[in-house]
């Protein structure tokens, strides 16, 4: 039960950022979440959109490096030490955590953490065995 | 071969007929070219001071200054209404020279580029695509009449309308491609966005010149295009393209030496270095009418084999050229030419060929950036690792060159493509 992002390789040049959204945008895609992580010189923006597969298309065709990767939505709930209760139990299987960021549902009561681990699928069921709500994708996509 | 009696000449026979041509070129340039008069005198010489091949080392040196200098026709040693045709170099390395061609030359010019395209697997038979610049530009025009003249048939595409080159290469069946490498592998990126597969195409050789490229670049032209690439030389100068040619042992390029002496030269002192040590390579046109050279100084850098050739021509041959002296940046001591870095790049699976080297000054010290384009295969949205392949080409360089540089990742397409000769050096330093 894991989601798809969109990883776009981006210049640290002014503007690339706004081409990536803009593009989106003209072709009616939503972003749910974004992260970017960078260097002095370049930087990777990632996304959450409700049509992963179509923002791949769109950014590709305009030229950027964008890539598919495979992550996991999970819920957390909105209070202190919510975030290390959902950790936990990846650092207990021994799992390495790449990154993740997280953002917050509409209703805003609880938050949406996006992981991603070389192990995906082992992950979801740690998560689930914890007792957390692992996300599906067209729940997210469409949130 | 094309012309085997010549192609496959007795070595003594060739000296011998190389000795008779240089006096006559000499003689020429004596009588013909205030230019050469005065440069003879002045050195206390004239054409019957050659008695051996090995005189013409007493010569001057002719240098593309010259050229320039007694631009535009100054150097022709016959008056233009005996000139048929005109190219201009290319200005890669600063102004233009011009070079005038007869009747004569041109015929000459033609048989050697026919010879050529026999040697990268041409036959009447052949389609070929000749993908050079027509024009001012020697190469377009000059595997023109060389296809004409083996009796293939010639399109006369041109360079540029990538999207047209591969069109007339699937709907015409070219089987032999004449470009640019660096537009081969142009060509071959634009295929692939086409969604065409070279090897569902009639292409069976690709002869390919007028810039440095590796034998790894080579490989990897021949693997993308589902081909077998030959290096062609020359330079407008000293004729155009076809000065010489690579054959299927691909172990140097014969020079055809019935219309050129080579010589390599220590490029500093100007001695003449024996057959088999690297040094600048120098040229005496041998039956040139229009524009005859004595000792033409070309920049590039190779070294000559006089050994016998498996495929039996018996032409000296000079071995791939690595770079032009002009070219040659110097990094903190250490002499780099662009077409290292290449064979580096080339040697590393999943880099794309499209890099640009930018030398700064900082601080008194020179540092070489190495961009390269990121390709799909490389893209991992770890920012780990990202700068695992920056690692990696760094240390592959470091070792190579022995000389640290500074790789920079950049976005597809964000580095200029050239339809000619590829632009690969800025160099920004100020000295």
């Amino acid at each position: 039960m894991t989601v798809k992002q969109v990883s776009v390789f981006l210049e640290n040049k002014s503007g690339r950022l706004l081409d990536v959204t803009r593009r989106l945008g003209e072709a009616g895609v939503n972003v749910r979440a974004m992260c970017v992580a960078d260097t002095s010189e370049f930087g990777v923006v990632r996304l959450i959109a409700d049509d992963p597969d179509k923002a791949r298309d769109i950014l590709r065709e305009h030229g950027f490096i964008v890539k598919e990767t495979t992550v996991i939505a999970v819920e957390v709930e909105d209070r202190p030490g919510g975030l290390s209760e959902i950790i936990k139990p990846l650092v207990d299987q021994e799992m390495n955590i790449e990154y993740l960021y997280c953002f917050l549902e509409k209703s805003g009561k609880n938050a949406v953490m996006i992981i991603r681990v070389e192990e995906a699928e082992q992950a979801v069921g740690a998560l689930k065995v914890a007792g957390f709500r692992v996300i599906p994708e067209d729940e997210l996509y469409s949130m | 071969m094309y012309n085997p009696e010549i192609e496959a000449m007795d070595r003594e026979e060739i000296a011998g007929l190389q000795l008779e041509r240089l006096k006559e070129t000499v003689k020429r340039c004596e009588e013909k070219v205030p230019f050469y008069r005065k440069r003879l005198r002045d050195a206390g010489l004239s054409w019957k001071d050659i008695n051996t091949l090995d005189d013409v080392e007493k010569l001057p040196f002719t240098t593309k200054e010259d050229l320039r200098d007694n631009y535009p026709f100054g150097m022709f040693a016959v008056p233009i209404r005996d000139i048929i045709r005109i190219h201009e170099s290319s200005g890669a390395t600063g102004q233009p020279t011009v070079v005038g061609y007869t009747v004569k030359d041109i015929d000459v010019w033609s048989e050697l580029m026919a010879r050529s395209i026999v040697a990268g697997m041409g036959e009447k038979s052949d389609i070929i695509q000749v993908a050079y610049g027509y024009g001012l530009f020697t190469g377009g025009l000059g595997f023109h009449y060389g296809v004409e003249r083996l009796g293939a048939s010639a399109i006369p595409i041109s360079c540029g309308n990538t999207k047209r080159q591969i069109r007339v290469m699937v709907d015409l069946g070219t089987t032999i491609l004449c470009c640019t490498p660096s537009y081969a592998l142009f060509i071959a990126e634009t295929a692939a966005e086409m969604g065409v597969d070279f090897k569902q195409l009639k292409l069976k050789s690709g002869i390919f010149g007028a810039e440095p490229w590796s034998d790894q670049m080579r490989d990897k032209v021949e693997r993308v295009l589902n081909l077998s690439a030959f290096d062609v030389y020359g330079l407008s100068e000293v004729m155009g393209p076809g000065v010489s040619i690579e054959c299927e042992q691909k172990n140097g390029l014969h020079i055809f030496e019935d219309a050129f002496l080579a010589e390599t030269i220590n490029p500093e002192t100007g001695d003449r270095l024996p057959t088999g040590e690297q040094g600048e390579l120098v040229f005496t046109t041998l039956n040139k009418e229009g524009l005859p050279l004595i000792r033409y100084r070309t920049k590039d850098i190779t070294a000559l084999d006089d050994t016998p050739c498996g495929c039996g021509r018996t032409h000296v041959r000079m071995r791939k050229v690595r770079g032009r002296t002009d070219d040659m940046l110097i990094i903190r001591g250490v002499n780099v030419f662009p077409s290292q870095i290449d064979a580096v790049l080339m040697e590393i699976e999943g880099v794309p060929p499209h890099y640009q080297l930018i030398v700064e000054r900082e601080a008194g010290l020179d540092i070489l950036e190495v961009q390269i384009e990121l390709s799909d295969e490389m893209f991992s949205d770890r920012i780990r690792g990202l700068e695992e392949w920056q690692e990696v080409i760094r240390d592959e360089i470091q070792s190579y060159l022995g000389i640290g540089v500074k790789v920079i990742l950049v976005e597809p397409r964000s580095i200029a493509r050239s339809e000619g000769k590829a632009l690969r050096v800025i160099d920004n330093r100020e000295v």
